[in-house]
């Protein structure tokens, strides 16, 4: 068994295992520790396969923004979690005879479809940051500028969904302001005259 | 299909098949808690973007690594929409669990 064989089959039980606890375990927090330690895997395993960008954009875009973004909610969020884990059994085997069925009938796509030999990996002749770059700005720039919009409508959505207003905030309005007249400030009283006592 | 102890794309295609009937399973198991549904949802789409990754090194073309940054990309702002509604119906309803948002029920 070679070095990268043994990586392979150490990190895809790893994998396997921090999924299947992702899924069955009862503390959220503890849930996504455990997707956090799948991505970290998964980059691994990306490594292996030679792309070297993209596993490190998984952990610095995922562990570092996602799943924060999923503990922050999760430790903000006051849930009784216990009460969302009623039926968790009666579930099971519905749940596990789609999920057998689901991985045999791509199991059977997989032999039938990697049958044949395809061709071999080509040689890496420059480093994958580059040929990645490479692409995504020549080939997919029209897609890549779509993406950032993308990005930018999830900020503008996140945003709008979650601001409200304080109550016991004050605001300026402007409109309001520009909309005020003499008589909504100023109130002229008609008072007669004293005269002073001597 | 060469089942040979070295990893070769069969292996890698076997593992985004596990790795997404057991987020299939993690969906039907956790129905009531919308927070690990879309921790499911997120161990899916890597296992999709596992083997996007395979086969672009397979056939020795970048393009799939280049899909697989769009995946990426539209799964993180997914994430941050979905959990935007989250926190939203937590301060409206009170509670996470999907059983309880029958609100559009006729």
């Amino acid at each position: 068994m070679t070095f990268e064989s043994a990586i392979f089959y150490v990190f895809a039980a790893l994998l396997v295992f921090a999924a299947l606890r992702v899924i069955s375990t009862r503390n959220p927090v503890h849930a996504a520790l455990w997707l956090v330690l799948a991505f970290f895997t998964a980059a691994g395993i990306w490594l292996l396969l030679g792309a070297e960008f993209l596993a490190i954009t998984l952990v610095l875009v995922y562990v570092g923004a996602v799943m924060v973004l999923f503990l922050f909610v999760v430790m903000m969020l006051d849930v009784n979690f216990d009460a969302l884990r009623r039926n968790f059994r009666s579930y099971l085997p519905v749940g596990a005879t789609v999920g057998l069925l689901v991985f045999f009938e791509m199991a059977l796509l997989i032999a039938g479809a990697t049958r044949g030999a395809g061709p071999a990996a080509a040689a890496a002749t420059e480093p994958n940051t580059r040929a990645l770059g490479r692409l995504l700005y020549v080939d997919y720039v029209y897609p890549f500028e779509i993406a950032a919009v993308i990005l930018l409508v999830a900020i503008v959505a996140a945003i709008a969904l979650t601001h409200r207003r304080r109550r016991e905030t004050r605001y300026q309005d402007p409109a309001e302001q520009v909309k005020v007249r003499r008589k909504d400030r100023v109130r002229i009283l008609e008072m007669p005259s004293e005269k002073r006592e001597p | 299909m060469s089942l040979s102890i070295v990893p070769g794309l069969t292996h890698y295609l076997v593992l985004g098949a596990v790795l997404f009937a057991i987020a299939v399973v993690g969906i039907f198991l956790n129905r009531r808690n919308v927070i690990i549904l879309l921790m499911a949802i997120e161990l899916m789409l890597l296992a999709v973007n596992l083997n996007f990754v395979a086969f672009a090194h397979h056939l020795g073309d970048m393009a799939g690594q280049v899909f697989v940054f769009f995946i990426l990309t539209v799964a993180a702002a997914e994430s941050a929409i979905g959990l935007a509604i989250l926190v939203l119906l937590f301060r409206n309803v009170g509670s996470i669990d999907v059983e309880e948002l029958s609100k559009l029920k006729g």
